[in-house]
């Protein structure tokens, strides 16, 4: 693989995606001190928000530590050459959360859908390109559909104004052929001034080469996260993809040596959950399951007495998407009927 | 009883005709108009085999009808933008509207908890929230009318199917109504809302998850025989409605996760979101009849 020469925009995802394994109990200190020391690193964008986007504080998804407002108002002016950037589901959160955003700073905002339901981010795309924002559609579990299906949900995200989309992996379940695929047909058919972008899990372990996939496809952002902190078996670890890059003649703008020391001195230590590849993980990406539903899954399996790959294999069959984390306790109770009926 | 009380539909699209297929079958409510604006609907083909009066020039074509026809009930089932306009051209001839969609000019309306509380304020328009409330709210006030609740949170999930180009155009209507709604007529101090859409196929039947969180530790015994009341009531209506699991008692967590799924009239059962709509509509629009034929008779 040749990709000598091209440029990327690497993106963080700890101080959001980060969030899921630290059920969204981050501090603001903790975000100021991890965001300072990206920025220091040379990270241009970094994500910060409650793992479920802005909005997403609520019993089903677990309280942050702290409110977004509070979040993004201790980040942002901390800054010195990164951008933050913040998620807004449709459906979780609404355009008023976006103008908040807006009005902390935040100047990249991301809407984010399930693959299939792009039409629901019209409202919240139009209005980030309103505000002049650097507008980002981000097409969840995106891959439960075939390319040619992606990017008639593309076109749309792009005709309601958005300047980038994502093919998002948020089960951790794809192949370095299904990014080709998907990333090509977007990089080839969409505007040519509309960005292309991936955002991996690293379920199987393919975060670093599905993102290179991504790269040769023609995407022009990546996201990853500083020792991989991320929900399931994290994103794509940053420190390791800039290394990667680095070697095969990538310009990212990273000091490499300041991430890895970032990843190791402040990200890794503060993990309460260590993020790896474990068998509940490895399930997500196997089945194709959304990976934020993992601590949950683990909850319901101790809580219930079941066993929580058996209840992640359930979520994939019944092809839940983002955000149903309310149905991991309505089916380990339905798991837990059927065993006492057995 | 001799005499119905004569009603208009307006919007002939699913939710229209799934309203006007139940109405058919109501015991005090006529339906008489069906208003449309586009001439080649079906939904309006289907109102004039049906034996009703029809137009495709809006509200506009049914007002110069509405003295002589007898209206006294409309519901309105199109959007939330032209709500006000439609509400005020039927205002004029003192017809009550029961308003299907999410503008809610008038009261919210969730037929177990409030509908009675309601009758007799001679309210002209009450809004029946979302689908998602209509679903949910009930289960909240369950929980609200044994002990105070703090906060109240509610989790649609439908079927991508059954999500029509109205709510997907502006979904944080969904979220900001359903919340209030919560908040309003579930009793819950502080309200929040969540949508699920979900593209699986066969479509999945309507799943709501309904959080309360209690302000002391909860009453489950009387929780329980609550909830248990408050299914039965909506039950009533909607015979799909049903407590799938719990109530889970968890610290000062309440959980109810529930299945709602539709009678089929129009709409397919999975369209549980879409069913519990048009049933609360007709239930409240039959209050709402009673009401008339009672000050008729003083």
């Amino acid at each position: 693989m040749n990709l000598e020469g091209k440029k990327v925009t690497l993106h963080d995802m700890s101080l959001r995606d980060g969030m899921h394994p630290q059920r969204h109990q981050l501090t603001t200190a903790q975000m100021i001190e991890v965001a300072t020391a990206l920025d220091e690193a040379g990270v241009p964008l970094i994500e910060v928000t409650h793992g479920d986007g802005l909005g997403g504080a609520s019993v089903n998804y677990g309280f942050s530590a702290a409110s977004d407002e509070e979040y993004l108002r201790a980040v942002v002016p901390k800054m010195k050459k990164a951008k933050i950037s913040a998620l807004l589901l449709p459906g979780i959160g609404t355009v008023d959360h976006l103008r908040m955003a807006h009005d902390c700073g935040v100047r990249t905002i991301r809407v984010a859908t399930h693959c299939t339901e792009a039409d629901v981010s019209e409202q919240h795309i139009a209005l980030g390109r309103k505000m002049e924002m650097d507008t980002v559609g981000f097409l969840m579990m995106a891959h439960m559909i075939p390319a040619e299906e992606l990017l008639v949900q593309a076109k749309l995200m792009e005709s309601y104004g958005a300047n980038c989309i994502y093919i998002t992996d948020s089960a951790g379940y794809m192949l370095p052929d299904h990014v080709t695929d998907r990333v090509g047909i977007l990089r080839r058919e969409l505007e040519a001034d509309t960005e292309v972008g991936f955002h991996g899990h690293h379920n199987m372990h393919m975060g670093v080469a599905n993102s290179l996939a991504a790269i040769e496809a023609g995407a022009a952002r990546i996201d990853g996260s500083a020792a991989g902190m991320g929900a399931g078996a994290g994103n794509t670890p940053l420190e390791i993809f800039v290394a990667v890059l680095h070697r095969m003649g990538v310009e990212t703008g990273i000091d490499m040596w300041k991430l890895m020391d970032v990843a190791e001195d402040i990200v890794y230590p503060l993990m309460t959950h260590k993020v790896r590849a474990d068998r509940d993980s490895l399930t997500l990406g196997y089945a194709g399951v959304y990976s934020s539903f993992l601590l949950f899954a683990k909850r319901a399996a101790a809580k219930y007495g079941l066993k929580s790959t058996d209840i992640l294999v359930e979520l994939g069959r019944l092809k839940t998407v983002g955000g149903q984390e309310d149905m991991i306790e309505d089916v380990a109770l339905d798991m837990k009927k059927a065993g006492a009926a057995e | 009883m001799t005499t119905k009380v004569r009603a208009a539909i307006i919007g002939s699209g699913n939710i229209g005709t799934d309203l006007l297929y139940k109405a058919l079958r109501s015991e005090i409510i006529e339906p008489v108009w069906m208003v449309g604006i586009d001439p080649t609907s079906e939904g309006l083909k289907r109102a004039e085999e049906l034996g009703l009066k029809t137009t495709s020039d809006g509200v506009k074509g049914l007002e110069p009808h509405i003295v002589d026809d007898k209206v006294r009930i409309a519901w309105d089932a199109t959007s939330a933008y032209v709500h006000e306009a439609n509400n005020d051209l039927v205002k004029k001839h003192d017809v009550k509207m029961v308003d299907l969609t999410p503008a809610a000019i008038g009261p919210f309306c969730v037929p177990p908890v409030n509908l009675e509380a309601m009758m007799g304020r001679n309210e002209q328009n009450v809004n029946m929230v979302t689908c998602g409330g209509q679903a949910t709210i009930p289960m909240v006030a369950a929980v609200s009318r044994v002990q105070p609740v703090e906060y109240g949170e509610i989790i649609a999930t439908v079927a991508s199917k059954s999500a029509g180009p109205g709510t997907r155009k502006n979904i944080d209507e969904f979220t900001r109504t359903t919340a209030k709604g919560v908040e309003v007529v579930g009793g819950a101090d502080r309200g929040k809302a969540i949508i699920i859409i979900n593209p699986a196929e066969p479509p999945l039947v309507m799943r709501d998850t309904i959080h309360c969180l209690t302000k002391d530790p909860p009453k489950e015994a009387e929780i329980i025989e609550s909830a248990k009341r408050m299914v039965a009531e909506v039950q009533k209506y909607v015979p799909g409605y049903t407590l799938k699991n719990g109530p889970v008692f968890d610290g000062n967590r309440v959980s109810f996760f529930m299945v709602v799924e539709g009678l089929g009239d129009f709409l397919p059962k999975y369209a549980g979101n879409l069913d519990i709509m048009t049933a609360a509509g007709l239930r409240t629009a039959e209050l709402i009849a009673e009401e008339i034929l009672r000050a008729e008779a003083a």
